[in-house]
């Protein structure tokens, strides 16, 4: 049903109709709204979970995960300095392969503090073990949180997903959205099936000390299974398709692609303003073309060569930078052309740091520094 | 097949009072309880991939967060409508628990969680070479509180952390030493009957840390009671109710001279200091009335201690009626339970209809409640028909 709702509010009614049993969660703005909604639907018997109010993101990271390994879907939320805080706990749950839901409303990383958006504070766990995926509108935020369940606890994967909304400019947005039937999300996502869990009937240890002559292969057996979820998604996404009637996009979105030989690529919300620009530049007759990347971990790293590899001119946008280095996504779109021949110009662009608002200005100053020569890291908008 | 629930063959260094710990616990909760252990000495001696020393569901994630993992466990262990036949124990080292994982330990409890929490306290960080912790004793030599020319070692007094658990609220705390196994184990037994948090602090000795013969464990567990310097203790509800009580208590040096960690207070210089350690102990034998028959709080608190072999007569338990100061006491299926300051039973009346000094034992029957809330309070006899 379409409904006109907050992105948080959005995302909150998904978690109900996913009946995640156990919530966990510590405050911190930009992520309030929809922890907020969820307690309120527990205290109202709309939902039958738990919520524990912890004492910090690293409690409420490690009440999902105890949960989880109990056998029941669980559900957190948070950003920034919170998610900083979760690191260890992030690693744990995934080395023990616990299928948590983490919904990121993108922030800012202190110092110095700012509550506003982007994307330094999840960028900075990629290497976590999560399946990472970022949302353009709220439309988005909440299917791909649909997919997460589903594709977390899918047998074949068993690893937690992160769903990255942008702080503010999508989680305290107002958009029409097309809220599910709870039919169709209980035709989709089956109940939770651990594959091992804390049970006496069945004791086992879970969390062991593992020494050089095993560790390397739980690293090897989380890795295989990331490539492995490039092969599963779109069959998910099918099913995805089929019970709600739209499509979704897990891995990338081409935009006006086809015969596009300068190309932006970029993450998340500001997404829809390069859309805008992209539609504008056709229409003078530009051969512009958008690259969404949606999946950030597992990297679809053949799929974005093959999306790209007709482009001469490519830019890529972030609101995060690997400091002393150049922007994460730069180096990973980078790397999935090396090792093969005429290489395109594949330039690095930081805009919308700290919530600074990417503009249609903004886009264009993106597009006419791509004639010039490769660069790593341009910082765009910026006052000195 | 018998399956143990806590294995031999585990790599625990020989007279490690961890090791025996952790067997006496999970041998008092049985089968039915999920552990959540904290990183530390515990969890490296008994999971070494591919083996594990545990015969129940044992989890493990990081150093501090074992409390809250535990609520976790706890908390879907309820959603499934399962916490009546599981039992949930939270349990770490004495760095896991009273230094990084304090704040955790401090939410569970917070939030009321039906967990068992047990600290085994041998007194430093030993799994990654005896460093200082927050209960590591004063003048105790670790590595990162050596003795020297300028210091006798740790400066500082163990944080009193049964009482930091008493702040809070929780239903039951103590304190106990593996030299008294039936103590303890009558005190898991307890901690597990009681709906909540709880809170056992266990002392065990580190043969390696401590730098004693492994052969002494025993010795030396006993002997940090009986000098007073490890007071044995019960709360329930915040209230005193036990203590174990010492006949004549030892000189500290008895205890200290058996430790290479504390060699360096067996010196001319060192006298003053075992001094001081002496005004721990008699401070302890003070505070908590530990000595027999000795001090007047001990005397009263034993005289106040009722046990359920104390018979009441009908005509004894109706002059337990909360009125005037008395004790409001109710007899229930042939128990006595005592209500005296309960809010709800404020005068022995509770809510206008039922009255302490009777029988209610076919009143529960319309009440809007079950016999579980009698859990919260103490038995203090039994009634004669």
């Amino acid at each position: 049903m379409r409904q006109y709702r907050e992105g948080s509010h959005a995302v909150a009614e998904i978690v109900r109709m996913c009946k995640a049993q156990v919530i966990s969660a510590y405050p911190i703005t930009p992520q309030t709204h929809i922890v907020e909604s969820l307690a309120q639907m527990v205290a109202d018997g709309e939902l039958n979970a738990e919520f524990i109010n912890v004492e910090s993101e690293h409690s409420a990271a490690s009440v999902v995960q105890g949960a989880s390994a109990t056998g029941v879907r669980t559900y957190t939320a948070t950003t920034s300095q919170g998610l900083l805080y979760m690191i260890e706990v992030l690693y744990s749950i995934a080395g023990l392969r616990l299928p948590v839901v983490l919904t990121c409303a993108n922030r800012a990383v202190s110092s110095p503090i700012n509550i506003w958006n982007d994307h330094q504070d999840s960028v900075t766990v990629r290497d976590a073990g999560w399946l990472q995926f970022y949302a353009e509108n709220n439309q988005e935020a909440c299917d791909l949180h649909l997919m997460a369940y589903r594709l977390a606890e899918d047998h074949n994967i068993m690893l937690p997903v992160m769903v990255c909304m942008d702080g503010y400019i999508l989680t305290h947005a107002y958009e029409v959205v097309d809220l599910p039937e709870q039919s169709q999300v209980d035709k989709f996502l089956p109940d939770f099936k651990p594959v091992h869990c804390l049970n006496p009937d069945e004791p086992i240890s879970m969390g062991v000390l593992m020494g050089p002559e095993s560790y390397t292969e739980t690293r090897y057996a989380i890795h295989q299974t990331m490539m492995d979820a490039l092969n599963v998604i779109p069959g998910i996404a099918d099913e995805f398709e089929r019970v709600f009637g739209r499509k979704v996009n897990c891995l990338i979105e081409k935009y006006r692609l086809e015969d596009a030989t300068q190309v932006f690529v970029a993450m998340g919300s500001m997404v829809g303003t390069i859309k805008e620009i992209v539609d504008g530049l056709r229409e003078d007759g530009q051969k512009v073309g958008l690259l969404k990347v949606i999946a950030h971990r597992p990297f679809p790293k053949k799929i974005v060569y093959e999306a790209l590899k007709n482009a001469r001119e490519i830019a890529v946008l972030e609101k995060a930078i690997s400091l002393g280095e150049e922007g994460p996504l730069l180096s990973d779109v980078k790397s999935a052309f090396c090792g093969y021949g005429n290489q395109p110009k594949i330039s690095g662009f930081i805009l919308g740091l700290g919530g600074r608002d990417i503009t249609n200005k903004s886009i264009i100053e993106v597009h006419s520094a791509l004639s010039g020569s490769q660069v790593d890291v341009k910082f765009i908008d910026l006052k000195i | 097949m018998v399956t143990e629930l806590f294995s031999s063959g585990h790599t625990a260094c020989a007279g490690c009072g961890q090791a025996l710990g952790a067997r006496l616990v999970v041998e008092t909760t049985g089968p039915n309880v999920v552990i959540a252990n904290a990183t530390g000495c515990l969890e490296v001696f008994t999971s070494r991939y591919p083996e594990s020393a545990w015969g129940v569901p044992w989890i493990h994630s990081l150093f501090q967060n074992a409390a809250a993992v535990a609520s976790g466990v706890e908390a879907a262990l309820r959603i499934k409508g399962k916490l009546d036949q599981v039992r949930v124990i939270s349990q770490g080292g004495d760095g896991a628990t009273a230094d990084i994982g304090m704040a955790s330990l401090s939410g569970m409890f917070d939030r009321g969680h039906d967990i068992l929490y047990v600290c085994y306290d041998n007194e430093a960080y030993m799994n990654t070479g005896v460093q200082r912790s927050g209960l590591t004793p004063f003048d105790s030599r670790t590595t990162t509180s050596p003795s020297g020319k300028k210091s006798f070692g740790n400066p500082r007094p163990k944080k009193n952390i049964p009482e930091i658990a008493n702040a809070h609220n929780v239903p039951y705390v103590a304190t106990a030493s593996v030299a008294f196994p039936k103590d303890l184990q009558k005190k898991v037994k307890k901690a597990l009957s009681i709906r909540g948090p709880k809170y056992i602090q266990i002392f065990v000795p580190c043969p390696l840390g401590w730098r004693h013969d492994p052969g002494l464990t025993y010795e030396i567990a006993k002997l940090v009671v009986e000098t007073g310097l490890y007071p044995i203790l019960e709360y329930q509800d915040g209230k005193l109710i036990s203590v174990k009580t010492i006949d004549a208590p030892k000189p500290v040096d008895e205890y200290l001279k058996l430790q290479g960690r504390y060699a360096h207070l067996f010196t001319e210089r060192g006298k003053g200091e075992i001094a001081k350690i002496q005004a721990i102990a008699d401070s302890n034998i003070k505070k908590y009335g530990l000595l027999k028959g000795g001090k007047e709080v001990q005397k009263k608190m034993v005289e106040e201690k009722f046990t359920e072999e104390k018979i009441f007569t009908t005509a004894e338990l109706s002059k337990c009626d909360g009125k005037d100061g008395r004790p409001a006491y109710f007899a229930y299926k042939g128990k006595v339970y005592d209500t005296t300051g309960s809010d709800r039973w404020a005068d022995g009346a509770h809510y206008n209809m039922h009255f302490a000094g009777s029988d209610l034992t076919d009143a529960l029957v319309e009440a809007p409640h079950g016999d579980e809330v009698f859990e919260r309070f103490k038995i203090v006899g039994v009634l004669k028909v």
